[in-house]
């Protein structure tokens, strides 16, 4: 019964997006009240039956129900219980459920925190992403129905990928998918603008939080997604470039070009058509990441099905979207204005070239991962592009980035002069020089390149300390304490994020210079030795999972003679898919990490073993959780939380004359 | 400064270093596209001698032999047959008589890879080996004769 009812929860939800679709934004458009209030009520009910269907499959899921094909393909008894959960997404039908759910999760948000908009601009969002409901509920129910029964039922299933079975694998899809269907809120928002005609700073302001918000998710997303690639893969690397990567990167870098244009047009009213743009590219790239991944046309981990009814769907969709908020936007764009003017050397000009960079660099991935695919479809022979075309275009391409992110918070807005900025900031140039050489020296042998990087990790370092002491330095009485505490959360967290990539660099600089891999062929007793640090192989013994068999290896690492770590690295067979897996055993230190695998076991029980030494290596995360607590802080900045009428109204009321008899307050 | 020459001015500099960049990237891209080649087509001499490229189609039944770190195998699409060498691990789904692609360069008749990938599903044939494959079927068909004759003089290890 359970997925029966989670199928007409879906049909149901199905009817409800429609109905949030067309009402709400007729009635926007019609100034008809009655219509218009109907959003908020229509949008909770979609998340309801959402809600039942995704619970639905959950429950036959964890109920071990495999007269259901997609539990049955993607489940087994004798799963661990949160390995079942994390089954609902594990395969393809489960995981467009999740995306929708997830849509749902973000209407709902915005139909709570969305009190203090007038109620055309509510319905006009909502209306729009009732929208991007019908077309993915559409295609689940169309070509992907997670609740087809089999009949006659197997006994058990055929078991979760067994590289899923993995923590990081828990909570990855949920939060990259937050962070996709997140750039939907900020791509209703620009929507609803361009449809009500209403562009300005005050509609800025609304939409931050909101792409701070999935830019978090997104970044959390991404980092676990390479976390996971780098210990349960068992070949140590952290990025890829794969198609499936860019996929998830390129909305990156859209939504944090997005990021900036939006603090631009919220504080200086430029850039309105630019930002509303770059809102419409980011949402747009999340949908060709969910084709990529989704259509089978990429061949790798994440590529579920190859349905081509399901890859033509969502690239109808894709053009459906893209076509129509385009047309959109030529249409109504002339009537929002470029906004404010500003000098050759401003603020809004640095924010300009950082916004070209992020473009660019998107523009670069989306050609090294869309031409192969398009040559191939056109038969013109196969292709590929690999990690060298990334790391040759993107060097310098960040570095002139970084350059502007070291210069860009201390420049005035709307005017800056060049020789004010040149005294502020030469201390911080002299700083970054030394102390990338120093560093260059400590590491020892240190490539040139190496040296960029260094340098541009400590160029951020030394102009942020520089800006941060200009905005804490004790002045008119006030203490360092007393103005640190005054700072608002906003710039903390745009120092915080920029710090984040410092340490980013820092650490991809180190490890790609510094790294250590050496695969050898050990015997017990063999040792081999790497920085110092000497690794012994004990043997290898057999042991029994709850789904697996696996054959476990004891290497002994000791430095000076003195014993740092027991390392257990294990091949695993897992019972029902056959598959053999590679666990890797990991010593996770602040400045070094070492990684031991074990590959395949050769003549007189020795096995050919991975050692490697990854120098700094959790600095690449841990730059990434800096980005993200960086966003957390931004996002959380006081005037977005302030949701009391009496200061949000009045603003409201001047800044938005295009409305006229239209203007609400939500109720 | 004028307010027209000044837009002049960032909208000129936007597009040069755009067209810059875009020169960079599309000069990266050349020099760093890998071309897809089947055993055939190797044996044809289609491939490069000097430029990394990739190898699709199935490890021949009995061809992996290991000595220390050192891997060697053949690569076939069932007409011609290629022999490869790698050092360390391979991944864990390699297996004699699955798909597989290589990338890496040509040595003398010799292929040395520098990366092996076979995906993570059993049942999985890499696109490019699935279609080295299906091409050299349809050569075989056409060319049959001829095909088998110098196969077996060049390549011992193919099979028709």
């Amino acid at each position: 019964m359970i997925p029966e009812l989670g199928h007409f929860a879906l049909w149901l939800a199905l009817a409800m997006a429609l109905l949030l679709g067309v009402v709400p934004l007729a009635g926007a458009l019609r100034g008809r009240d009655d219509w218009m209030t109907l959003a908020r009520p229509l949008a909770a009910g979609l998340c309801i039956t959402v809600g039942i269907a995704f619970i639905s499959l959950t429950a036959s899921f964890v109920r071990n129900d495999f007269s259901v094909l997609y539990v049955a393909s993607n489940s087994n008894s004798a799963l661990p219980l949160q390995y079942r959960i994390a089954g609902v997404w594990g395969g393809h039908e489960g995981s467009l459920l999740l995306w929708v759910t997830m849509l749902c999760v973000w209407m709902g948000a915005v139909a709570r925190f969305s009190r203090h908009l007038p109620l055309p601009v509510v319905a006009r969002i909502l209306s729009v992403m009732g929208w991007v409901a019908v077309g993915f509920l559409l295609f689940t129910l169309i070509t992907s129905n997670p609740f087809e029964r089999l009949f006659p039922a197997p006994a058990d299933g055929r078991d979760l990928n067994p590289l899923l079975q993995d923590p990081g694998m828990v909570i990855h899809p949920p939060m990259l998918y937050m962070g996709y269907v997140g750039f939907s809120v900020a791509f209703a928002f620009a929507v609803a603008a361009l449809i009500g005609g209403n562009l300005d700073s005050q509609w800025a302001r609304w939409t931050r939080p909101w792409t701070l918000a999935a830019w978090i998710f997104l970044t959390i997303g991404i980092t676990l997604g390479s976390w996971w690639a780098y210990y349960t893969l068992g070949w140590g690397g952290w990025w890829f470039w794969d198609p499936v990567e860019n996929a998830s990167f390129m909305p990156w870098l859209a939504g944090t070009a997005l990021v900036h244009s939006l603090a631009v047009t919220e504080k200086r009213g430029a850039f309105k058509s630019w930002t509303v743009l770059l809102a419409i590219l980011a949402f747009s790239l999340s949908l060709l990441g969910t084709f990529l991944v989704r259509s089978g046309v990429l061949s790798s981990v994440h590529a579920f099905a190859t349905d081509p009814r399901r890859g033509l769907f969502i690239l109808a969709f894709l053009v459906i979207v893209v076509g129509s908020s385009l047309t959109l936007y030529a249409w109504r764009a002339p009537r929002v204005g470029l906004g404010a003017r500003f000098a050759l050397l401003s603020r809004e000009t640095l924010l300009l070239g950082n916004n070209v960079m992020l473009v660019v660099a998107m523009a670069a991935v989306l050609l090294g991962t869309l031409y192969p695919l398009l040559l191939d479809a056109l038969g013109f022979g196969k292709i590929s592009v690999g990690p060298p075309y990334f790391d040759t275009v993107f060097v310098p391409l960040m570095a002139p980035l970084v350059f502007l992110m070291g210069v860009g918070p201390l420049a005035r807005w709307k005017q800056a002069e060049l020789p004010e900025l040149a005294l502020r900031l030469r201390w911080a140039f002299a700083v970054a020089v030394v102390a990338a050489l120093a560093s260059g020296w400590l590491a020892g042998r240190i490539t040139l390149v190496a040296t960029v990087g260094l340098l541009m990790a400590w160029w951020i370092v030394a102009s942020l300390a520089t800006e941060l002491w200009g905005r804490i330095k004790p002045r008119d009485g006030a203490s360092v304490g007393a103005r640190a505490a005054l700072l608002p959360r906003a710039a903390l967290g745009m120092m915080v994020a920029h710090l984040g990539v410092a340490v980013f660099i820092f650490g991809v600089t180190l490890v790609k210079t510094l790294e250590v891999e050496r695969d050898v062929k050990m015997g017990t007793g063999d040792t081999t030795t790497i920085e110092g640090y000497v690794f012994t192989f004990r043997g290898v013994r057999e042991l029994d999972g709850p789904n697996y068999r696996a054959a476990r290896g004891w290497i002994e690492v000791t430095q000076g003679g003195r014993k740092v770590a027991d390392m257990f690295p294990e091949k695993r067979i897992y019972r029902v898919q056959r598959n053999p897996m590679t666990n890797a055993a990991i010593q996770t230190g602040l400045t070094r990490d070492l990684y031991v695998s074990l590959g395949e076991s050769v003549e007189g029980g020795a096995w050919i073993v991975r050692v490697y030494y990854k120098p700094f290596i959790d600095w690449i995360w841990g730059g990434c959780v800096l980005m993200m607590l960086g966003g957390l802080l931004a996002a959380t900045d006081r005037r977005y939380r302030s949701r009391a009428p009496a200061t949000a109204a009045p603003p409201l009321a001047t800044a938005m004359p295009g409305i006229g008899t239209l203007e609400h307050e939500a109720p | 400064m004028k307010p027209r020459h000044k837009r002049l001015a960032i909208a000129g500099g936007v597009l040069a270093s755009v067209a810059v960049i875009a020169a960079l990237v599309f000069n990266a891209f050349q020099s760093n596209m890998v071309f897809f080649f089947s055993p055939s087509q190797v044996a044809a001499k289609e491939a490069p001698l000097s430029r990394t490229f990739r190898l699709g189609g199935l490890v021949e039944e009995g061809s992996v032999k290991r000595d220390g770190v050192t891997v060697t195998f053949v690569v076939t699409d069932k007409v011609k047959a290629i022999p490869v060498t790698f050092k360390g691990i391979l991944p864990d789904l390699f297996k004699e008589g699955k798909g597989v692609v290589a990338q890496g360069r040509l040595e003398g008749d010799v292929f040395v890879a520098r990366e092996v990938l076979a995906k993570h599903d059993e049942n999985y044939m890499p696109p490019e080996a699935a279609e080295a494959l299906k091409n050299a079927q349809k050569v075989n068909e056409r060319t049959a004769r001829s095909i088998v004759q110098s196969s077996a003089e060049t390549a011992p290890g193919a099979r028709p």
